[in-house]
This record gives C-alpha cells, structure tokens and sequence, in this order.
C-alpha cells in the first residue's frame, strides 16, 4: 500500500482512493495465485525435463555409492582388526543393500512429485 | 585426434609453497571468478534498488526467489536460515559450470576434488548443526519407525551406510555431469576439424558433427543449470534432515 510514493503530487484524493483499491484488489489477487502454486508442489519437476542420461548418472551414482562405503567401512575393518575377510565380506552386502535403498529413495522422490 | 582430457589439465599460474605445491592455479582462478561475478551481479543489482526492477535488479531477483522458493518448498520458513549457505552454493556451481562452457575457459566443477569439498562442507554442516539442535534426537534419523525389534539393528546398518554414502554420490553426480558433457563436447567438436581436413567432400560430412556440437552446447548450458539445481534440492533435503530428523 505505501507504493504509491511514484504517484504525481497533484491527484485528486478520489483518484488515489480508486487507485489504492486497485491495489488492494490486485493485492488480493496475487496473494491467491501465489497461496494456490504452492499448494501444487512446484510444476514439473525438472528431472522429467532433462535428458534420461541425466536420470541414468544419478540413479547409478546413488548405488555404487553405497557399495562403494560398504567395501571401505569392511577393508578399513579388516585392516584394523585383523578379522580378514569377514568385514569385507558383511560390509559389502550391507553397501549393497544401502545402495539400493538409496536408489529406490532417489527414484521415488521423482515419481512422489509427478502424482 | 587431440587429447579430450587435456582440457582439465591444471596449471600453475602463480607458483607458491615450493615443495607442497599451493600454487595459484588455473583452477583457483575461475573459482575467483566465479565467485567475482556473483558478487558483482549481486553489488550491481542492489546497488540502485527500483520498484520496477533493472535488468540486472530481475536477475538476481530471479536467483533470490528461486534458491528461497526451493528451500521453502523442501525445508520450510525454518530453513530460511540456510539461505545463505544454499544460495552461495547454487551461485557457484551455476556460475562456474556456465563460464566453463564458453570455448577455452576452464570447468571448476569437473574435478571431483571440488565437488568433494563442497558435498563434505554440506555433510558436515547437517552432522554438526544435526546434534547441535537435536542432541541425541539427531540418531533417530537412523532408525526409522514401525520396524520391528529383531531387525531393527540390521536396518540402523544399512541406513548409517546410506547417510555415508551421501556426500559420495552428491559430489560424484556433478562431476560425472559435467566431465562427460565437456568430454562429449570435445569429441564431436575433435570430428569437425578431422573431417574439415579431407577436402569438399569432408566438408560437407563435417555439418553433421557441427550441427551436433551446437545443440550439445544448448544441452549442455541445461546440464549446467540443472545439475546446480540438483545440487542445490540435496542440500535441501540433508538439510532437512538436520532440521527434522525421524523421518
């Protein structure tokens, strides 16, 4: 409501009461239209937009992520306490089921958006 | 053919630190660059605050409302108080991915030691400031409810695994995305001097590749957007992690 400092000095006071109910009224509008988008969660998501070798790197990344931090956390343990190669052995699968957890986390967050 | 790695070597332009090598290097300067224009587009856009915005003003206002719709919409008002964090990180991906698309110019982001650093300075933020708000309650993010007791260790196994394994497939998927868009780049772009050297008919060959290499760059400018964006949502949601843990 104080945008109204642009005005001309020399208005009569009905046209600037006109133009402040203007105001209000788009106001009122633009508070709607805004309340209303966010309530739909944010259009598209741009993943659907982008190339699927985009899709393909993340999802990848996602698994052998955790394989990857299983094998270290089970040879790290192995090294330490001299249990060779039983830590590689359960870190690895538990890498592995981490890495599709988080595969299936990451695919489902695109597919919560879209319905 | 031309080497197509060769275009992330890194050179020393001002060498320091002698035998440990802290050299000023080609890297650190588009680093400083990057972060130069964002400072500039920011400085410039405030500099003359209008109603109706400038150019410049609707630029930044554009990047401002964007970074603060996607923490509120992932976060919340609470995680307002990253802004600064996740609004830096968005400009600096986004900012050295696009410099590093014009010809010649070095890409930050196709070193996975940066990523790294920066996937690390988020995985630390959530840890630290995960127990600073929460105490304890910060381990609830691991064990998730409604699962009963006789393999609740194994599954507290696996989600510790997944929250580690975070910072390497966060740091990992720019990397990846930006070597192999360059790499591309550079191979297809390598097939129009190759076929240019065989005379008309390879002229006419070479419009193929060339025509390609224009709308990989087009592809690419969308990677570098989107892969800032991607970016920018996982801090959001480890964030939120720190913020609400327990799912």
């Amino acid at each position: 409501m104080p945008d109204n400092a642009h005005n001309e000095p020399g208005n009569h006071s009905s046209d600037e009461a006109a133009l402040s109910a203007r105001l209000r009224r788009l106001g009122d509008e633009l508070g709607r239209e805004r309340s209303s988008r966010a309530q739909e969660t944010e259009g598209p998501p741009p993943e659907s937009v982008s190339s699927g070798m985009a899709r393909g790197i993340r999802l990848s990344t996602e698994l052998v992520a955790g394989v990857l931090v299983g094998a270290l956390i089970g040879w790290g343990l192995d090294r330490w306490l001299g249990i060779s190669p039983w830590g590689l052995i359960v870190f690895l699968l538990l890498g592995f089921a981490a890495g599709v957890l988080n595969v299936v986390r990451a695919a489902g967050e695109g597919s919560n958006n879209r319905t | 053919m031309a080497d197509p790695i060769h275009q992330f070597q890194i050179k020393p332009l001002l060498p320091l630190g002698g035998d440990i090598h802290l050299d000023f290097t080609n890297s650190s300067f588009y680093m400083l660059l990057a972060v130069g224009i964002t400072g500039a587009l920011m400085l410039g856009a405030t500099a003359s605050r209008r109603i109706v915005p400038s150019r410049i003003q609707s630029v930044a206002e554009l990047a401002y409302e964007f970074v603060a719709d996607t923490i509120r919409n992932t976060i919340g008002e609470g995680g307002m108080k990253f802004f600064p964090l996740v609004f830096s990180l968005f400009m600096f991906i986004l900012v050295s991915n696009v410099v590093g698309l014009i010809p010649y110019q070095f890409t930050v982001m196709s070193h996975i030691i940066v990523t790294a650093a920066l996937a690390l300075l988020v995985f630390f933020t959530v840890i630290i400031y995960g127990f600073w708000k929460n105490g304890l309650h910060f381990f609830n993010l691991f064990v998730p409810k409604g699962i009963p007791i006789y393999i609740l260790p194994l599954i507290v196994f696996i989600e510790v695994l997944s929250f580690l394994s975070r910072p390497i497939s966060h740091s990992v998927r720019l990397f990846a995305n930006m070597l192999a868009g360059h790499i591309t780049l550079f191979v297809f772009a390598s097939f129009v001097t190759m076929l240019g050297g065989l005379g008309v008919l390879g002229w006419f060959g070479a419009t193929l590749p060339l025509a390609l290499t224009v709308a990989l760059v087009g592809l690419e400018l969308l990677v570098a957007f989107l892969q800032a964006y991607v970016f920018t949502i996982l801090t959001c949601i480890y964030l939120n992690d720190a913020l609400h843990p327990g799912h």
